[in-house]
């Protein structure tokens, strides 16, 4: 089918008129002159698959791993493909996963959740006893503290699934935490709460009760169907705007605490080591950050000059989006890009900018600012406030090179 | 561990700070002091928490080679891309700073803590607790903050005094990073000219 390959905009210019000057016309189209097969035959019947998958035409839009980055593939992470996703949510067969001793398989009947510490009711939940309590559906975005931390001191993986793959954006069902720790009775002079998961990692976080109280979600749903085993079936926490490590999945256990853990997830890992050697401890918050998913180097342009939709993804953990800047020549000049919906806060924005490509090489960046007024910085901005070893959390503006053929690099700029 | 049940009590007696005196929905059920127990095992970092039992370093090197090498090493300084758990002091503010157990946890009983969870990986929560402070001491002596005779109890891990101790502070982006709220970011001629100064495919590490 190469002679139905769409023409460039110019050829399509010149074809027409020539057309018209010598009418001359081009081949027919035999998709549209002959009946084609799918136009003959029936389809498969309702319930070919129970539960269906994507098109097998889709084959390449899976999560991806990058096999050099962790010892073994159960201590691991896998990458969103942003790069061929459009919208906001992110469908759960492909959303990125982070485990610390692989995906555990838990069934609801086996699923048990304490609410302990300093209550006055220590309480023992059931999943059907989850289901019972008035619950919550929102939007959220979870990121691992640890996406775009390879490309903290430069350019370094050619792709947007793999330098900002480590997200995903879920609508979520679940009791709100604030109702459990109110049926335990907490103590309401402690601070603290610590959340901890039934997996062999027994990965456990603190987090401020104030957050605990306000918007955190014991989830049970994503994008309206069970939780998928990778992403903490048959609960998790859902920590709105905080980084993914305090999502915990299979969670097992609330302890109400004066203190936090201090546990090795809060201090060896997720702790951002600036450059006099002192770290950031308990940064939770993931600020405002943008990438462009396509064009970008595994999406990259094929239908030469003229209409180019760029689209991209902005979010922040501190609010809502107000505006996302996009540059065509590596930040000179940016133009205000489109938003496709009102920005709901700590979710996933999507943005558009509808350009007339002129066929020569363009450096894209995009920028977010959010209803914090942070605008999202260079990395030569995060550099000269953190130093050069503080990989977690870099929300840095990302560029890619987009060349005249219309491939596409990750690059870094002046 | 919660350490502050007297306490709570104490206070729901008096009726105060308690967040709701009934149950709201009275769902759930009470947990049992065995169920507490068997799930509250986190370590805080002044001990609480820690069991009671004892273990030294050479039982604990033994235990390290039966257990542990595989990944991190006879010496634990790690195997290929596992991490090693020895070394780098004094790298934190360097441009390649090396983060053990000895250069970069700020407290000893943490270890112990992981260690009772996590560890050894692939068969964890089976180490019984006098292993685990074996361990602990062995892994503690091979970055020479205990001497190789040591042994540790719950009372003693505490004690050991972690060399980044000190190593950690609070969150202050809010006001480290105060000059990127911004409001209103440069939109036009922000810069005279633009280099590209470093491209991912000159690296060559993307999966193909």
């Amino acid at each position: 089918m190469s002679d139905a390959a769409p023409p460039s905009r110019r050829a399509v210019l010149t074809g027409a008129a020539a057309a018209m000057v010598a009418g001359r016309a081009r081949a027919d189209d035999t998709l549209i002159t002959q009946v084609q097969p799918w136009s003959r035959n029936l389809g498969d019947p309702v319930a070919a698959a129970p539960y269906g998958l994507p098109t097998p035409h889709e084959f390449d839009v899976v999560r991806r791993t990058v096999d050099w980055l962790t010892a073994d593939a159960y201590s691991s992470v896998s990458f969103t493909p942003i790069h061929a996703l459009d919208g906001t949510i992110t469908p759960q067969g492909c959303a990125f996963e982070r485990h610390h001793s692989g995906a555990i398989d838990l069934r609801k009947e086996d699923y048990r959740l304490m609410v302990m510490g300093d209550v006055a009711r220590p309480l023992v939940f059931t999943y059907a006893d989850l289901e019972r309590f008035p619950r919550d559906t929102r939007v959220a975005f979870c990121e691992c503290a640890a996406n775009s931390g390879m490309e903290w001191r430069g350019a370094q993986l050619n792709g947007a699934q793999y330098s900002h793959g480590m997200i995903h954006n879920m609508e979520y069902t679940g009791v709100p935490l604030r109702l459990l720790l109110e049926e335990a009775g907490y103590d309401t002079s402690r601070r603290w709460v610590y959340v901890e998961g039934a997996d062999a990692a027994s990965n456990g976080r603190s987090i401020p009760i104030k957050k605990a109280l306000d918007d955190v979600l014991v989830a049970f749903k994503a994008n309206g169907e069970a939780l998928r085993r990778e992403h903490g079936y048959p609960v998790r926490l859902v920590v709105p705007g905080f980084e993914g490590n305090l999502w915990i999945k299979w969670l097992r256990r609330i302890e109400v605490r004066d203190t936090p853990v201090h546990s090795r997830e809060e201090t060896s890992k997720y702790t951002d080591t600036l450059a006099d050697g002192i770290s950031r401890q308990f940064t939770f918050a993931m600020d405002a950050k943008s990438v462009i998913t396509a064009p970008s180097p595994q999406a990259p342009v094929r239908h030469g000059d003229g209409p180019l939709v760029i689209s991209g993804l902005a979010w922040s953990g501190r609010g809502a989006i107000t505006r996302v800047d996009v540059t065509l020549d590596g930040g000179q000049n940016w133009k205000v890009a489109r938003l496709a919906a009102p920005p709901a806060p700590m979710a996933l924005c999507r943005f558009y900018l509808d350009v007339a490509w002129d066929g020569a090489e363009m450096l894209l960046q995009s920028r977010a600012i959010d209803d914090t007024g942070y605008v999202q910085p260079t990395k030569a901005q995060l550099h000269a406030a953190r130093g050069m070893n503080s990989t977690y959390h870099n929300n840095g503006i990302q560029t890619w090179l987009m060349r005249a053929d219309g491939s596409v690099e990750n690059v870094e700029v002046s | 561990m919660s350490r502050s049940r007297r306490v709570v009590l104490a206070v729901v007696a008096a009726g105060c700070a308690q967040s709701l005196a009934a149950q709201p929905f009275g769902l759930g059920r009470a947990a049992t002091p065995a169920e507490i127990a068997a799930w509250d095992v986190d370590v805080a970092p002044d001990g609480s928490g820690l069991p009671p039992g004892q273990g030294g370093a050479s039982r604990g090197e033994a235990l390290f080679a039966d257990f542990c090498a595989g990944c991190h090493g006879d010496f634990a300084e790690g195997v290929g891309r596992w991490p090693g758990l020895i070394g780098g002091y004094g790298t934190l503010d360097s441009r390649d700073p090396v983060k053990t157990v000895g250069s970069f946890w700020p407290y000893a009983p943490t270890l112990w803590d992981y260690v009772n969870r996590s560890m050894p990986y692939g068969n964890a929560q089976t180490l019984a607790p006098d292993d685990v402070y074996a361990l602990v001491a062995y892994i503690l002596s091979a970055n020479d903050l205990v001497g190789p005779d040591t042994h540790l109890t719950e009372k003693t891990l505490p004690n050991v005094v972690m060399p980044n101790r000190h190593g950690f502070a609070r969150d202050d982006r809010g006001k480290a990073e105060r000059h990127l709220w911004r409001a209103e970011p440069c939109m036009t001629n922000c810069k005279p000219e633009v280099e590209i100064r470093m491209r991912a495919t000159d690296l060559d590490v993307t999966p193909k």
